[in-house]
């Protein structure tokens, strides 16, 4: 069984960090520059942390799969970031942030982390604006603000709908001038197919690069993994094409444990599936609940008419009338759920039946047109060019789908995961959300973890590694990795079989959407797992199931989807262990079978309140379920109210 | 599942693709038929729906490069019917959808063609040169962990609403790929003058134009001329003002640098 030590530090929750940044070992600056630090993924939390421990003096290699480390995934985040900053006068303090984040998580996350988090997200706001982010701004100057989904207050920062984008490239730019300073080697299309750990360390990767099809070992003292997150095993989500769950997969058959794999959220505001060829699924920004109203009609028979012709009495503001206290801006998982609920009683709208209006008509009688136009110009403009409709004039239809994952790889309170050496970052790891992501804490936590936790606590590990010892590349259990790399990619080439990779992966995101998406049950669950590995059995049979064209030793695009998919289809049957594992309903996971009298999720604290961290048995072995006791010092476990 | 919008149709086209095996091998047009698409289908949808055929009848697919599929990322490039992005200005390739198009259209798809650009496959091409115009002086140096209160230097908001106009590039490219001089002006332009509107950015204004301007030069961008190509297929609708600032700025910073005194005691160190 895998020793999971959360290592949280003692003393009074506001005094946790403080003191452990006190405690905690230090490598001196004479010793940082002989210790090597592999950096995989150049997202918010990638590039930060490659960048900071640049600054610090390690020598950093940092991998990416794309062509720069400009165009990861962060940059799609759309809505903003929250940090406890106050500047509006409103109420907020760090402890109300780490509270709402706690409580919007359904009290399945640690206290410590989140508690933390809480405590850096204004350090995050002042690096950020000194880097040139170009946040939105008040007429004199100081920075603008708006709130986001399960707060009541306004701390959430932003750069019209496009803050990741900023935030990202404001990290890109420390990132490239630690890159200009030789501080990081960067290795772009190079994507990480393999963790070596020697003597139950993790000493380096095994990579491949795109373009050329070389496989090569580098070996390092540690190895942090900020690759993102999987919700791209569903199929359809709002992840980019590209991202994938191959790094953490690989480091999970290393030894390391991944924890609540189910806890998916599915993000309540977003464009409605159009035809079964589409390749992915656009988010419209939680900021635009802001000024947006949520309804259905009343009626079945009025979803087919032009929604401005149904009076106002006639339209049911769903999320208004469930949760007065909070409204448009209840939380995703509560949202989504709410719109699954109204669709399900035959009111949806569109063609589909399978959407909700998202309608500013009040707010442009409020504050104009060009009001709206400022605060959210480029939304509108999305939703015109994929929908070809223009929702100055009709409300938008939106519904929900996959976003973001809050599981991922266990990790301490130092991120460093069950394998020494490994640490994981942001929406990779598991540790600060619980069961439901409140909107803008994801950009927080990426760059929390890279600019302001890492820097600190991977001294901690180091300071036990003596400088100068990191394993050779010629050594064994890089061979061996290398072997296994290899093996994998000769395999899928050799399937030579009928369908193409989308194929597998359409038919896999209908199985896990079906009966592991917004309401789950043991029945639906059973059955996907019965079926997941009918489909795995399909993809790998030779001549007919899965087809790779082309080689292994030149750009290959089939060849590298076919390896994620691989992947996700091993993946998605822990997902739904997970899933079956946990029964009760807690945040995004909701359990038909323990429904509270007004249809909300029932916790059962006694039995569940922990982190199930799944452990690799090997491949054709059921994995072993560890469990973290989630321990409480400062909240009280309360039933999630937003009525 | 339902078609969302009722005003889909099917749509046929004809493909007329660059392949090019490799950055050193001959490239050449190749005809693929798209038959019986949604017209709500996206451009890099039809690409996925061709490449499936392309691949399980034994074909080569089609490389390109994309990510996002929400005109963010920068990834996609493609010129499409001799435009950069396609036929519709402020959208990315990705953001193109087959409802721009007519049934029974040859569509022409290319890549971005400039030397600074080289091709790596079919439409795949390397931009490394504008990440390493970036690691010349595209930053302000702040030290992780070094940085003042956030609003103890406040930003005028026309200032900052016209940096976050220049910082919404997404580095794709298209402004070499549309100029007959391949030149990054606009992408240079963008970067220099988000940070120098910023009272943050002043420090090292002058040092940041020189060290990108010669970066740019080395990596054999031609020179700007006045045509506007970069704004017109800028799927983020940048501005050429941005330009007209960054000349500004060069002349402003070569000027000064001729009158600056050396102090015998500055540091050799970079940034």
């Amino acid at each position: 069984m895998a020793k999971l030590e959360s290592r949280i530090p003692s003393g009074p929750l506001e005094q946790k960090w403080t003191r452990h940044k006190a405690e905690i070992k230090l490598v001196s600056p004479a010793n940082k520059r002989k210790y090597e630090i592999i950096v995989v993924g150049a997202g918010l939390a990638g590039s930060s942390a490659a960048a900071t421990l640049a600054e610090l003096g390690y020598p950093v290699k940092c991998f990416v799969f794309h062509d720069s480390p400009r165009r990861a995934h962060s940059i799609a985040a759309q809505g903003g970031i929250n940090a406890a900053k106050n500047y509006q006068n409103d109420g907020d303090s760090v402890y109300r942030l780490f509270y709402d984040t706690i409580k919007g998580g359904d009290f399945r996350s640690r206290e410590a982390n989140v508690h933390r988090l809480a405590e850096v997200s204004a350090n995050i706001i002042d690096q950020c604006a000194a880097q040139g982010v170009p946040f939105a701004r008040e007429y004199g100057g100081l920075l603008a603000n708006r709130s986001f989904g399960g707060a009541q207050v306004s701390r959430t920062f932003y750069a019209r709908g496009q803050t990741g984008q900023q935030l990202l490239l404001g990290a890109y730019s420390a990132l490239s001038r630690m890159i200009s300073f030789g501080g990081v080697r960067m290795f772009t299309h190079s994507e990480m197919l393999d963790l070596v750990v020697v003597n139950g360390h993790a000493k380096g990767i095994i990579v491949r690069d795109l373009i050329t099809g070389e496989v090569t070992r580098h070996a390092a003292d540690a190895v942090v993994l900020a690759t993102g997150g999987y919700g791209n095993v569903f199929n359809l989500s709002t992840n980019a094409h590209n991202s994938n769950a191959t790094a953490i997969w690989r480091a999970y058959q290393r030894g390391a444990c991944f924890a609540n794999p189910c806890f998916t959220q599915i993000h309540p505001t977003c464009i409605p599936v159009t035809g079964d060829y589409q390749s992915k699924l656009t988010l419209m920004s939680e900021s635009l609940r802001n000024d947006g109203r949520i309804w259905v009609p009343k009626k079945k028979e009025d979803c087919r008419k032009n929604p401005n012709d149904i009076p106002e009495e006639d339209r049911d503001y769903y999320l208004e009338r469930m949760y007065p206290a909070f409204g448009n801006l209840a939380p995703r998982d509560i949202s989504s759920r709410a719109a699954k609920k109204v669709c399900d009683e035959g009111r949806g709208v569109g063609a589909s039946g399978l959407g909700v209006y998202l309608d500013f008509a009040d707010a442009i009688r409020q504050i104009g047109e060009a009001g709206v136009r400022e605060r959210y110009g480029n939304l509108f403009d999305i939703y015109h060019e994929i929908t070809n409709e223009n929702a100055y004039r009709v409300p938008m239809r939106i519904f929900p789908a996959v976003h973001y994952m809050m599981g991922g790889l266990w990790v301490d309170y130092n991120l460093m995961s069950n394998v020494p050496g490994l640490f994981v970052l942001g929406e990779a790891n598991f540790s600060d959300h619980g069961a439901n992501r409140l909107g803008a804490s994801a950009l927080m936590q990426g760059l929390a973890d890279g600019y302001f936790v890492i820097p600190y606590t991977i001294a901690d590990y180091l300071a036990t590694q003596k400088p100068g010892l990191r394993p050779k590349p010629e050594a064994a259990e890089f061979q061996q990795a290398e072997d296994n790399v290899r093996g994998i990619v000769t395999r899928l080439l050799a399937v030579r079989g009928k369908e193409p990779v989308s194929h597998f992966h359409k038919r896999l995101g209908k199985i896990l959407w079906d009966h592991c998406g917004m309401a789950r049950n043991a029945a639906g669950l059973k059955q996907a797992l019965q079926e997941i590995p009918r489909l795995r059995e399909e993809f790998w049979s030779r001549g007919c199931g899965v087809n790779v064209p082309g080689d292994g030793g030149t750009l290959n695009q089939s060849l590298e989807r076919a390896g994620r998919v691989a992947d996700y289809l091993e993946l998605a049957e822990l997902l739904c262990r997970d899933a079956l594992e946990r029964d009760e309903s807690c945040g995004c996971h909701f359990r038909e079978e323990h429904v509270d009298p007004e249809g909300e999720c029932l916790r059962n604290d006694e039995q569940y309140a922990h982190v199930a961290a799944w452990e690799y048995q090997g491949k054709d072995r059921a994995p072993l379920l560890n469990k973290e006791p989630l321990t409480y010092e400062s909240v009280h476990l309360a039933r999630r109210n937003y009525k | 599942m339902v078609a969302e919008s009722s005003s889909s149709q099917a749509i046929s086209v004809t493909l007329r693709v660059w392949r090019q095996a490799g950055p050193d091998q001959p490239g050449r047009f190749v005809e693929y038929p798209a038959r019986n698409l949604n017209s709500n289908m996206s451009f890099l949808e039809m690409l996925d729906v061709v490449n499936d055929e392309l691949a399980v009848k034994g074909g080569e697919p089609i490389a390109f490069d994309n990510d996002c599929r929400e005109g963010i990322c920068g990834t996609c490039s493609l010129v499409i019917n001799g435009k950069p992005h396609g036929p519709h200005r402020g959208v990315a390739t990705c953001q193109t959808y087959l409802r721009s198009f007519h049934d029974g259209d040859v569509i022409t798809v290319e890549p971005f063609r400039a030397k600074p650009f080289p091709v790596i496959k079919d439409l795949i091409v390397n931009r490394k040169a504008f990440d390493r115009i970036m690691q010349a002086g595209g930053f302000i140096s702040v030290r992780t962990g070094s940085a003042c209160d956030a609003n103890a230097i406040p930003v005028p908001k026309d200032a900052a609403d016209l940096a976050m106009d220049a910082a919404a590039c997404i580095g794709c490219g298209a402004c070499v790929a549309a100029c007959k001089n391949a030149s990054a002006m606009l992408f240079v332009g963008a970067k220099v003058s988000q940070l120098g509107l910023l009272p943050q950015g002043q420090p090292e204004r002058d040092q940041r134009v020189r060290a990108m301007v010669k970066q740019m030069d080395a990596e054999g961008f031609g020179s700007c001329t006045n045509q506007y190509e970069c704004s017109a297929v800028c799927p983020k609708l940048i501005s050429h003002e941005f330009i007209a600032r960054l000349n500004r700025d060069y002349l402003k910073a070569v000027i000064r640098s001729a009158f600056t005194p050396i102090s015998a005691n500055a540091s050799s160190a970079a940034g």
